[in-house]
């Protein structure tokens, strides 16, 4: 991991959330930084880049966007790369990771409605040859402020 | 839930791929969707007084910060004490995500799910034992999921269509 500047760091810990809603919100957080609009601009271009920021952007709670579920498979090692590439093929799917545990695939499901999240699971059982666990969320116990980034 | 306007479908839908990174985003917002700089940030601000919006501004990616380590973890909380686990753990600035999911018997009898990312495996397991000690969670079962690869990212959106065009598979978690 590269240094961060000062104004790196600033930006990317304290502009997690409350983008400004006004004509122009990067001169705004410029005005907050003490620097110029067109350094605000550069530097979120190239972190973007980077791929340190995905982007400005919004973050929804789930199941705003229409219907959606995480979803797990417990796959054969050897099988696995192959059944994860089949899941990756759906445009529903989102997410898709390894994780250590018999149920070694995870995969967030977003469809338009329910009846097209459980067209979309069953779609994905019937591909891949193994069931599809499905666990929607029931509630969420979770403030989200973004993620407090430590500098060391 | 409630209906969102075509209008404000497509806002969603340009608002969660990224504001653009110009002197005046709203007003090429605004361009795009053939309306005034004001439709725009006030539709915004319709969709964000409901309450489904987390969050707006930079989105950052953990694994790049150096949180090298995502553990998921899952607990087999009693019925009787969800609300009152789910709030304890919720509330820790380093729990990124906590949710109440079904259990699924018998493979599955987990049903509460929270995401801890730490600069290694270590301090997320050293969180999750603070959890479990602040919270009262020692006889409560329970694991940590790491993850290993990410196949595919990238963040919900609206329409299939719309979606189709998005990269097959993300390498940065």
């Amino acid at each position: 991991m590269r240094q961060f500047s000062s104004l790196e760091q600033r930006l990317l810990n304290e502009f997690q959330h409350g983008m400004p809603l006004t004509p122009n919100p990067y001169a705004d957080i410029a005005r907050q930084l003490g620097v110029y609009e067109t350094t605000v601009l550069e530097t979120l271009q190239r972190l973007q880049t980077e791929g340190v920021i995905s982007r400005v952007g919004a973050v929804f709670r789930p199941n705003r966007i229409g219907a959606s579920t995480l979803a797990a498979i417990a796959i054969p090692v050897e099988e696995l790369e192959e059944v994860a590439a089949i899941v990756s093929e759906f445009t529903e799917v989102n997410h898709n990771y390894e994780r250590e545990h018999r149920f070694n695939l995870w995969f967030v499901v977003v469809a338009d409605d329910e009846d097209q999240l459980e067209a979309v699971l069953a779609e994905i059982e019937a591909g891949c040859g193994y069931p599809v666990l499905d666990l929607p969320l029931l509630n969420e116990y979770f403030i989200d402020l973004g993620f407090d980034l430590k500098w060391t | 839930m409630i209906k969102d306007s075509p209008f404000e479908k497509a806002l969603i839908e340009i608002i969660s791929e990224g504001l653009p990174l110009v002197h005046q985003p709203y007003a090429a917002i605004a361009a795009q969707l053939d309306c005034s700089e004001t439709a725009v940030i006030d539709g915004i601000k319709r969709i964000m007084a409901r309450g489904d919006l987390k969050r707006f501004g930079v989105v950052v990616r953990h694994r790049k910060l150096g949180y090298r380590a995502n553990g998921m973890v899952v607990w087999d909380i009693p019925d009787n004490r969800i609300v009152e686990v789910g709030h304890c753990i919720g509330q820790y600035a380093f729990v990124t995500l906590c949710y109440q999911r079904p259990r699924r018997l018998p493979e599955w009898h987990y049903n509460l799910f929270s995401m801890i990312h730490g600069q290694d495996r270590s301090a997320v397991i050293e969180q999750v034992e603070f959890i479990a000690e602040q919270c009262g969670l020692h006889d409560i079962e329970h694991e940590i999921l790491f993850s290993q690869r990410c196949f595919k990212q990238r963040g919900a959106s609206y329409s299939r269509k719309l979606r189709s065009h998005h990269p097959g598979i993300a390498i940065n978690g």
